[in-house]
This record gives C-alpha cells, structure tokens and sequence, in this order.
C-alpha cells in the first residue's frame, strides 16, 4: 500500500549539529566501554609487562605466537566450540518447548511463567555452586540417586560428566531468558493464521514446522546471537566454580583461560592477547551470522 | 574518612576519646585474605594492637580471597592508593619479590634493631632474599601432615596406634582398609602442595634447579626426577584400585575426611580447627610419611599460608607504624595465642616455648607435630621453600597433570614430564616480565 506514494515521510535536520549531539551519548557510551578498552587490550597484548606496571617489555606479536604454539591453547577452540554450542543449543531447545507449552496453557499460565523466569534472576556463580551442590561426588543428592541406580557419577576426574555438568549449569539460566522471548514471539503470532491452517487440516506438528516457526525466526536468531556471545564470555563464573577448568583441560574455555591467566596468573600481556583473539573470532561470528543466517529469517 | 571532617564527628570524637589522640592517631591500611573464624581473630588482633597505644591505628580490610587480595593490591598499587601492609599468599611471593619499586623489604621497614634470629628458620626462609634478610613479615603458615581416623583402622582390624612414618607402611594399611571393605581408604587436599612441593622438599630433593628459585628467577622445574615419579606413579596405582580417591584440586576432599569416609588425608595442619569442630570419631595427627628406599629419615617439610608485605609509597612516621604493628604481632603471647587459636605455625620459637610450658600441646596432643616436623632439621637449598614466578598457574598445570595420572590416562612419568615443559614455559615468561 505504502508503495503507492511517492512521497516518503522522513523527518530531516537541517544543519548537523542536533544529529551530532543526540547521537553523542552513544557514541561516548560506545567509545568508553568498548572502543577504549578494546584499543588497551589491543596495546597490551604486544608487551609482557610486570604486575605492578612498574615497567613493559615490548614482544611484538610474541604473546600471540607463545599463545597458538601451545597445543593446550588450540585445544580450549575446540572445548569452546563443543561447550558454546551445547550450552545455545540446549538452553534454546529447553526455552522454546516450554515456550511452545505455556503459550497452550489457559489456566494458570501466570504462575508457570513466573516460576519459569525465576532462574534467570540467579548469578552465574551462584548456580554453579547449587549444581555442584547436587552433582558432589561425595555428598551431592543427585550423585547419590545415580549411585543408587548403579551409576559411578565423578565428574572432577570424568572429562564428559564435567563437560555436562558445566553446560547444564549454564543453559538452566538461560533459559529463563531464552523463554521469555519465545512467548512473547509465539504471542505475536496472529492466531487467525494458525486457526486457518488447523480448519484446513494441519496437525499441530504441521502447523508449528511450516508456519510458528518461520514467523518466530526473529527472535530465534536474535537469541541465537545473543545466546553464543553468552556462551562465550559470560560464563566463566560457572566454570570457575564446578570445574576449575578441570578435569585436566576438559572445562577449559578460552574466556575461562583469560580470567585465571590475567586475574589468577597476572598474566596481563597473555591475557590480553588472548581477549584480542576472542574479539576476532566473536566478530567472524557475528559477521556469519548476519551474512549467511540472517538471510533466511522472515521478518 | 570522610565523616570524620565534619564538625559533628569530631566533636563525638573529642568527647568520646577525651584526649587530642583523636586526630594525633597515625592510620594504617591492612589488606588481608581473612573471613570467618580467622577474621575475628585478626579483628581481635588488630583491635587489641589500636588499644594498646595511641599514636598509629590499624585499619583492616577484608579483600577478598587470597588471589582477590593480591589483585586488589596491585590495582591499588597502580592507581597510587596502596595500603601500607598487604598479605600475599606463598605462590604469590616471587611475583612481589620481582615488584621492586613496589614493595619495601621488612627488615628495612623494622630498622636496625631488628633481630631476625628470633624467627623460626623454616618459617622465614620462605620469604627471605638470598643474603638472608626477611622481605615479607610470615603472618600465617602451616605444613602438610597426615590425619588419621582411629575408628575407621579400628572398624578394618588394624591396631590405630600402627606405625605410619613411612609411605611403604602406609601402602600396606591400604591394603588391609581395601581389602576389609573401607570406600575410602585415603584422599588429600593440595596435591601439589603436599605430594610435589612438601615431597620434594622432605625428601631433601630439588623441586626446581637453582635453589628451587632462591638463586634466580632463570629457575627450571626438576620435579620430574625418579623419586617424584616413584611417588606419583604408586599414588596413581593406589587410585586405580580404589585406595587413594580424588576428590578435588583444593581441599575438597576435608568433607570426605571430617565425616567419617576415609581413613587416611592427607592435609595441612591447619586444617585442626575444621577436624576437631565436626569430626565425630576419634582422630589424630601423625607426621607426614617419607619412602624410606628414597631417603633414610626425612628433611623438613615447607610452608603455605601467606606473609604481610609492605608496600612502597607511603610518610615514613607511617611506616614507623607498620614496624610497631609488626612487632606487636612477633611478640611471645600474641603468637602463641594465634598458634593455639588457628593451628597455624608459630613464627618464633619464644612463642612456640610458651604455648608448651602453657601446656596446650598436651591438652590438645598431635598440635605439635606440624612444629616439629619443620623444625627437627636445620633446612638445606632443596627445603628453604620455592619462589617461582607464575606458580599459581604452575599449580594449576601441575593440577591438570596430576588428574591425568588419578584417571589412568597418563603415566606419572608422562604426567610429570609434561608438567614440567609447560611450567617452564611460564618460568621463561616470568624472567622476560621481571627483567
């Protein structure tokens, strides 16, 4: 329909500065928290300075080089890549099942809601420890009923059972939040539309492939985004309390390895290139993702 | 303190202390790791040294863990707000010690009166620079010693008054615990601590070459030796039989112990307090147990815990007050009391001589084997300590390695080896940061 006019409706500035002014607060934001501290990441990760910053001693690309020689290193991409996904894929799938659930309830749906948004309100570090708490090798109640069952659980020497725990710990979070967005989605969705596709016979399973899940594809790729960059950065307080990184190597994420190498270690120039790769690779990712996903979402 | 400016509080001030010390009082910052039980008592510590005179008061602050208290006091020290007094843990010592600019060695800051001598050995040879003179004032250390549940060797038909003082006799109690149906014959806490560090420096062998790091930061690791590995290597068998069970790169494994599971831990000696507040058997302390095929009687074993370093950049009538505060915390009865609240270690042998003819160690028997164990031998270049760079992460390596070794995947020569070549890699990047 908007088609038909000629005339676009935009609202333009004359002169520049009022743009340049309203825009400024951003801008600034952007500069102080990202820009500068990206830039000093940047510097730093070109010397191997002394804690204190008492003097530098400037290596060039030597960090980076110390840094992709070590085969332990180039084993935390892989860990990365295993635990990002796992913990998107997981924490997504469990969010829209519930979604899908709630958004068919009619009674009570308040109630589910709320206690399914709860998680959400818990630190990283916090449930870490809950789930530690339960999975103890030694005391942990879950631990327990395994045994009971036969099961040996002992994840501080099982590479697996650690790796599973570190991803469930982080997903059960999330999806809270992953949750909420896919009913907001799913109740955005016109219900004519769906009520039309059941009159001409489409079961439930139909309906969702071929029409809610097309119209939710916003919202599953926003949260794709947003839910890999959680991966990536956010969930080194989960790791740092169940696992350590542990067993050997298992659990050792790349941002795991720039806090305990630059917080625990005082390794700030490691540290520090190691933030400038993970800055490199969650820009690739984002690229890709608006590049090659992105295309197929309907908006 | 801001609140302190206003008239408000300084007339409350002069009222309440009655006398111009009020604002004549020297403030001094005291950065510290402590919580809990050991909080309260720095806090009383600290409370009875601010009553004891007028002219410094001590300001203590809690900062966090060990790692966390060390961070904040380089950020501090970078953004020109340092306190005067910081505890640093052991593995953080070679970090302070490269920080030169940064730190003001204690027997400079306590002046020419200074009688090192009084200190025990063992206990301030960790924080010594090679010539001999204390940087870092030892605050809280404790040594590694073996504790047993009496009850649990009782249960199995073993006498619990069994001689224990060698690893071989221990291998043997394991097999008569598993063999009598016991889930946990021995677990540990602090591996590396305890079956690398301490073991080394007991067996008088070297864990690291040039004086363990004492001689220089171009240190390399050496605890990849046929003794290490002989240790490791039975340690991993007895896992893989069920006798020695992991439960964790900390102390994890002190729940297991405390309620009543295994038999045999290995832990610090400080860990008195925890045992006897919750252990409901009848346990005991027994020194730590060497290889007899290795060495014919054990050297000393070495210290955790932390030290007070002061640092740089502050009045010198303030730093006359860190020394006063200093020692006060040296002096015979404060020690003492430390030593017998904590279970920590005493640092001079006066304050050890009064808690004996107090009678604690009879009252509480087992509290003196961690003394005697430091202190029955003068300690050699392989038992004065370590001081490496980057060996918080080298802990964490030697972590990773070890579980190898718990989970069958790696020999201990292998595990160990390896420890060894990606250690050294950090030592190489600690040299090039301390040049």
């Amino acid at each position: 329909m908007a088609h038909g006019f000629a005339m676009e409706k935009r609202v333009t500035f004359k002169g520049m500065w009022l743009p340049l002014l309203l825009i400024a607060p951003q801008i600034v934001i952007t500069a102080v928290f990202f820009f500068y501290p990206a830039g000093q990441a940047i510097w730093q990760s070109l010397f191997i300075p002394d804690p204190f910053g008492l003097s530098m001693q400037w290596v060039g690309l030597g960090n980076f080089e110390f840094l992709l020689k070590d085969p332990f290193y180039r084993a935390s991409f892989v860990t990365t890549a295993i635990f990002s996904t796992l913990v998107t894929v997981v924490s997504m799938g469990v969010a829209l099942y519930l979604a899908v659930l709630a958004d068919r309830l009619i009674k009570g749906s308040g109630t589910y809601r709320t206690l399914l948004i709860w998680p959400y309100a818990v630190a990283p570090a916090v449930a870490g420890v809950l789930w530690l708490f339960m999975f103890n090798t030694r005391v942990g109640v879950v631990t327990w009923y395994l045994g009971l069952l036969g099961y040996d659980w002992n994840h501080v020497l099982n590479d697996s059972e650690a790796m599973g725990l570190v991803v469930v710990a982080s997903a059960w979070g999330r999806v809270s939040y992953n949750f909420l967005f896919f009913l907001a989605g799913l109740q955005a969705i016109p219900k004519s539309v769906i009520e039309a596709a059941a009159i001409d016979g489409a079961r439930f399973w139909t309906r969702f492939r071929t029409i809610v899940f097309p119209l939710l594809s916003p919202t599953t790729f926003f949260l794709l985004v947003v839910n890999i960059i959680y991966a990536f950065f956010e969930t080194f307080g989960v790791i740092h309390t169940i696992t350590g990184g542990g067993p050997q190597q298992a659990t050792t994420i790349l941002v795991y390895k720039v806090y305990s190498d630059g917080f625990v270690g005082q390794d700030l120039g490691s540290s520090a290139a190691q933030s400038v790769i993970l800055l490199v690779i969650v820009s690739i990712l984002t690229v890709v993702q608006f590049k090659y996903i992105e295309r197929r979402v309907h908006y | 303190m801001a609140y302190r400016k206003t008239v408000a509080g300084f007339v409350a001030a002069a009222a309440l202390l009655g006398t111009s010390s009020a604002f004549a009082q020297t403030e001094i910052d005291f950065w510290h790791a402590f919580t809990g039980r050991l909080g309260e008592l720095v806090a009383e510590q600290v409370d009875t040294f601010n009553g004891s005179q007028s002219d410094y008061k001590i300001v203590a602050s809690h900062k966090g863990n060990y790692s966390e208290t060390l961070n904040a006091g380089i950020a501090a020290f970078r953004a020109g707000e340092q306190p005067h007094i910081l505890m640093v843990f052991e593995v953080g010592t070679a970090t302070m010690m490269g920080a030169k600019g940064a730190i003001k060695p204690v027997f400079e800051v306590m002046g020419d009166g200074f009688d090192q001598s009084k200190y025990i050995g063992s206990v301030k040879g960790y924080y010594t620079s090679p010539d001999g003179n204390m940087l870092s004032l030892p605050f809280n250390s404790s040594t590694p010693v073996l504790w047993v549940n009496r009850d649990k060797l009782s249960e199995a038909g073993i006498d619990p008054d069994t001689d224990m003082s060698t690893w071989e006799q221990v291998s043997e109690v394991l097999d008569q615990l598993k063999a009598a149906g016991v889930e946990c014959p021995m677990t540990t806490a602090w591996q590396s601590w305890i079956h690398l560090e301490n073991f080394s420096a007991y067996h008088d062998t070297p864990f690291a070459t040039k004086d363990n790091g004492f001689a220089g930061t171009d240190t390399e690791l050496a605890f990849n030796s046929p003794a290490q590995v002989a240790h490791i290597s039975a340690m991993g068998d007895w896992a893989k039989d069920g006798k020695f069970i992991y439960a964790g790169r900390r102390n994890e494994g002190g729940a297991n112990f405390r309620a009543g599971e295994c038999a045999l831990f290995t832990e610090s000696s400080a860990g008195y307090a925890g045992i006897k507040s919750e252990a409901e058997f009848d346990f005991e302390v027994r020194p730590l147990p060497y290889w007899s095929a290795v060495a014919s009687e054990p050297q000393n074993t070495i210290i955790g815990g932390a030290s007070l370093w002061v640092l740089e950049g502050h009045e010198a009538a303030e730093y006359e007050g860190v020394a006063a505060f200093m020692d006060f915390l040296s002096s015979p009865e404060i020690q003492a009391k430390w030593h017998q609240d904590t279970g920590y270690l005493p640092i001079t042998a006066e304050a050890g001589d009064l808690t004996r003819s107090q009678g604690f160690y009879e009252q509480n028997p087992g509290t003196d084997i961690a003394v005697i164990q430091m202190t029955a031998k003068e300690p050699t270049a392989n038992s004065k300590g370590l001081r490496l760079g980057s060996f918080d992460q080298i802990r964490g390596i030697i972590d990773e390695e070890l579980e190898g070794v718990w989970a069958g995947d790696k020999s201990a020569q292998e595990a160990l080896d390896s420890a060894v070549e990606r250690g050294n890699a950090l030592l190489r990047r600690f040299e090039q940061s301390a040049q």
